[in-house]
């Protein structure tokens, strides 16, 4: 258990709905659900997820924390807004998942191999190196991130799409070595670092 | 008064002149119907065509007048002549409209018409203009039983509008269950918080008010009479019996709260587990401040479960939803989180029902961090200390608990409605026969009656489902099959205080409308201001005693020489009774069996070679037959061979007019009235059922005449099925067909 999250579970003492409702985004909507169930028979993956969004809500209420935030629920959100659409309480369900699913993040308790939250993680990193995301990097990031022999056959699979791309100048291999960036990154990592510092603050989260 | 004049008026407007040949309608109404004076008019319901009809009334001495227009149920207060008696021809909304067009049918159309001016011209004869009620109570103060929230708003919105006012309560103080809350449920936007209950102002509002007589620690020890004139004994606590004389009656007894000491398994009767008026008396106790328990230790945390002892399926415990108990348990769970948010207040449900507004008021409660959780408890322990309650998680499906200072069980409303009947008739039986245990199980029954009604049907009104008292549900929500005794608020169904309170004042505009038809010999509702009232030929009754039985409204008690013996006042005019009686003494001035036996007999009836099927309709005038004008509105086409005759009720419909329609030749008889059974539409309760009863004894009859049983068919129509009834009619004509016509034509 990361220290951030001993401190959390220290801080709000089983009640994990003021929990969520202080440091998850929307998350003070989720006293309004009425468990009609709408948004759990609105998603198209309902039956794929672990948890429908009114039972998330419902565990919230219940004080499940480590269930919740170990749930791939709010990683399976492909953000349809169905649920949004059709909710009667009009609860922002969709932005509550994916609030649910940074602060899972934050705490180091969403599952790790959840492919959704690796190709966040990748973008994010690939994004605030310089302030523009380095497509190659991404792709390469992405083929490697099983392991290096699974990483060479994903690039050989995908060979003939990538010289396509070269020969139409939408790929430039030079971009591997540091590749095109905007023109302050440092300004970039100083205003993401500042966004991060607010709501740190905002939230109560002791800093990184 | 002088000699009868008839008079009939042809209406060519509306198309009716087009379509048809009024100068052949003319000739019939005068050589068969037997009019002396028959006029046409373009356009009849205009001023001028009106004032025609006024004038012949007024200057010609016409006392009956014979209108072939459009249906019945049109142009009402153009057709309004109170001093004459009137039939109508309905050859608008009755032909022109439901027969199909085209020359193919320019002969049946015209037959159809034929016919219906030759029923009206019948039936006029056969009327007399009714006189009103001679023996009829003036009496229109209002007594209302019950001093709660409805019984006060039943009492001043009675005084407000100028009536005088009794209120028997039987406590020492007004206010009923309302004045033992803290605050109420809000009735107004932004349904946000409890409200106080403004029970005090309405308490003195009542108790200063110069129209309203208040008797406190009393109860009705007889209610004697009918409306208009009933008598009643207030038996006061001191042992004092005032007298009051009153028109009609609100009975606003209300509820008592379902006994937690049944639900053990919910913790009934340990330690810290109370029902919602126990919460509501420690809020009082605690005036605004912290609410504490009984053992004086401050509540940091309640659990508040619904549906305690209601909406079982066991059959141990109350069946139906009371209604109000999951805002009641929204409002409670507000106490303590306005007071202090820090307070963990779970609400368990099943199904959250929150009626009317409760929705904005349920939201509010979750934005003050009341928790819900949908799920049904199992069990409730108590150590004295601190309340366990087990419980379903129905979400989440999985067996929980959650502990609290204070379980509070949200349990229904019992209505007390006074005496079962059905159980207290078999019980007078067994006195009447001598049986000393049965006198004594009367004698305590008796003491739970409320109105102690002197009638011979038993000293209550008819409870209706779950021990309520009765109601027409359905259509009429505070009518009783009592004439004059009106039920309000909780007493009738589960309720909470806002319905109560619009339920009140509409139970004291049905009084007033009650005491004020009483006044004029007019009936009550649903025939408000009609003037006939039923008269039975002695001479020719059998005292079969099926009227004093079968009367929905128990109208007809019996006279020492054991006739009937008609209580015009609670008559509801419905003639069920007219209906009932087998040797047909029972008759209205302006409907009886004659009025629509002739209309029935002056059919043309075609040869059994015409290929033409005559089939008579019965129609309940309530529902049925403003359902077949309907028809005529939309143009939903019907067959040419039926004659419909609108009829009060169903239930008064005498089997005389089947034997007679059948020996005259028709090739089948269609009933058509109101939902009958538990949720019945019938307006007047029983008749619908009875008419049904007696036609599926018919079928002897029909065997004796050599008739098929299909011959005779009965179906339940609403008023919004304008397209079934004309449905109705065309499968049962091409059925017909099919049988083949009657054996009977040609013999009468």
């Amino acid at each position: 258990m990361s220290n951030q999250n001993q401190q959390a579970v220290a801080r709000y003492q089983n009640n994990f709905l003021k929990e969520v409702e202080d440091r998850v985004e929307d998350g003070d909507w989720v006293k309004m659900c009425m468990q009609c169930g709408v948004c759990a028979g609105s998603c198209p993956l309902g039956d794929a997820w672990e948890h429908t969004p009114q039972k998330i809500f419902m565990m919230i209420r219940a004080g499940k924390r480590e269930e919740v935030l170990k749930s791939d629920a709010m990683w399976m959100c492909t953000s349809c807004y169905n649920c949004i659409v059709r909710c009667p309480r009009k609860l922002p369900i969709t932005h509550i998942m994916h609030g649910l699913a940074n602060y899972a993040h934050r705490m180091n308790l969403a599952p790790q191999r959840q492919p959704t939250r690796v190709i966040a993680k990748i973008f994010w990193d690939n994004l605030v190196k310089t302030g523009r995301v380095n497509e190659l990097k991404f792709s390469l990031a992405m083929y490697f991130k099983d392991g290096f022999s699974q990483g060479i056959k994903n690039a050989m699979a995908m060979q003939s799409a990538g010289l396509g791309l070269m020969k139409a100048k939408r790929l430039n291999p030079f971009e591997i070595f540091g590749g095109h960036k905007c023109k302050d990154s440092s300004g970039i990592k100083k205003m993401i670092a500042k966004a991060r510092e607010i709501e740190d603050r905002k939230k109560g989260y002791t800093p990184l | 008064m002088a000699d009868n004049k008839f008079a009939a008026y042809i209406c060519s407007g509306c198309g009716i002149g087009d379509k048809l040949d009024v100068g052949t309608l003319e000739k019939i109404a005068k050589k068969e119907g037997k009019i002396q004076d028959v006029k046409t008019h373009p356009f009849l319901c205009s001023a001028e065509g009106v004032q025609l009809i006024n004038d012949d009334i007024e200057k010609e001495g016409v006392t009956h007048v014979c209108i072939a227009a459009c249906s019945r149920r049109a142009k009402t207060e153009a057709f309004h002549f109170p001093t004459a008696v009137m039939s109508r021809a309905n050859l608008r909304e009755g032909v022109l409209w439901v027969i199909a067009e085209g020359e193919a049918h320019d002969e049946v159309r015209q037959e159809m018409a034929d016919d219906y001016v030759r029923m009206a011209c019948a039936e006029l004869k056969k009327m007399k203009l009714p006189d009103g009620n001679p023996n009829h109570g003036g009496n229109k103060r209002i007594l209302v039983v019950g001093g709660g929230m409805s019984g006060m708003t039943s009492a001043l919105e009675a005084a407000e509008a100028g009536y005088e006012v009794v209120i028997v309560e039987k406590q020492a103080q007004l206010g009923g269950w309302g004045a033992k809350l803290w605050k109420r449920v809000p009735f107004k936007a932004p349904y946000a918080d409890p409200q106080n209950t403004g029970v005090a102002e309405l308490v003195s509002l009542v108790s200063s008010h110069p129209r309203i007589t208040v008797y406190l620690g009393s109860h009705l020890a007889e209610t004697a009479g009918a409306p208009g004139r009933f008598n009643i004994k207030i038996a006061q606590e001191s042992g004092a019996v005032s007298e009051e004389a009153v028109g009609a009656i609100v009975q606003a007894t209300g509820f008592t709260s379902y006994d937690i000491a049944k639900l053990p398994e919910l913790g009934g009767g340990k330690a810290n587990v109370t029902d919602q008026a126990g919460l509501e008396a420690l809020a009082q106790s605690a005036n605004g401040a912290a609410i504490k328990r009984a053992d004086g230790k401050e509540i940091k945390s309640v659990v508040f479960l619904q549906c305690a002892g209601q909406r079982d399926e066991t059959g141990a415990h109350l069946p139906y939803c009371s209604g109000h108990c999951c805002a009641t348990s929204i409002k409670q769970a507000m106490y303590f989180k306005d007071n202090n948010p820090d307070i963990n207040t779970v609400v368990m449900y099943q199904d959250l029902r929150v009626p009317g507004m409760g929705e904005d008021f349920y939201r509010s409660a979750q934005n003050k961090g009341v928790t819900f959780t949908k799920g049904r408890a199992t069990g409730v322990e108590s150590t004295g200390a601190t309340c366990t309650v087990n419980f379903r998680d129905l979400i989440l499906d999985e067996d929980t608990s959650v502990s609290a200072d204070l379980v509070v069980l949200a349990t229904g409303q019992v209505p007390s409605a006074g005496v079962d009947l059905e159980a207290w008739n078999p019980v007078v039986m067994a006195a009447d026969n001598g049986s000393e245990d049965a006198k004594q199980k009367k004698a305590e029954m008796q003491k739970i009656s409320i109105l102690n009604l002197n009638y011979r049907q038993g000293p209550d009104m008819p409870q209706f489902k779950y021990g309520f008292a009765d109601s027409h549900f359905i259509c009429f929500p505070y009518e009783t099959r009592r004439t004059g005794i009106y039920a309000a608020g909780p007493v009738r169904r589960p309720m909470d205080m806002l319905q109560a309170t619009e339920d009140a004042t509409g139970a004291a505009l049905k009084a007033i409308q009650a005491v004020e038809n009483a006044s004029l010999g007019r009936a009550a509702h649903p025939r408000s201001g009609d003037l006939s009232f039923p008269t039975a030929r002695l001479e020719g009754c059998t005292q079969c005693k099926r009227c004093t039985v079968e009367c929905p409204f128990g109208a007809i008690d019996e006279d020492e020489r054991r006739f009937p013996k008609f209580n015009e006042e609670r008559c509801r005019r419905c003639g069920t009774c007219m209906g009932a009686c087998p040797v047909r003494v029972i008759s209205f001035e302006n409907y009886s069996v004659d009025t629509v036996g002739a209309q029935i007999k002056s059919v043309d009836m075609p040869d059994e070679f015409s290929e033409k099927p005559r089939i008579l309709i019965l129609a309940c005038e309530n529902d049925a037959y403003p359902a077949l004008d309907m028809a005529g509105l939309s143009r939903t086409v019907y067959s040419a061979f039926v004659r419909i005759i609108p009829v009060r009720c169903l239930g008064s419909v005498n089997t005389i007019w089947i034997t007679d329609a059948l020996n005259a030749g028709y090739d089948g008889v269609m009933m058509m009235g109101c939902k009958k059974g538990d949720d019945y539409q019938c307006h007047f309760v029983k008749g619908s059922e009875l008419a049904h009863y007696r036609m599926s004894k018919i079928g002897d009859t029909l065997s004796q005449l050599g008739l098929e049983p299909e011959r005779v068919v009965t179906h339940e129509v609403a008023i919004t099925d304008n397209a079934r009834v004309a449905q109705y009619i065309n499968d049962y004509v091409a059925q017909i067909n099919e049988i083949g016509m009657s054996p009977m034509k040609g013999f009468v």
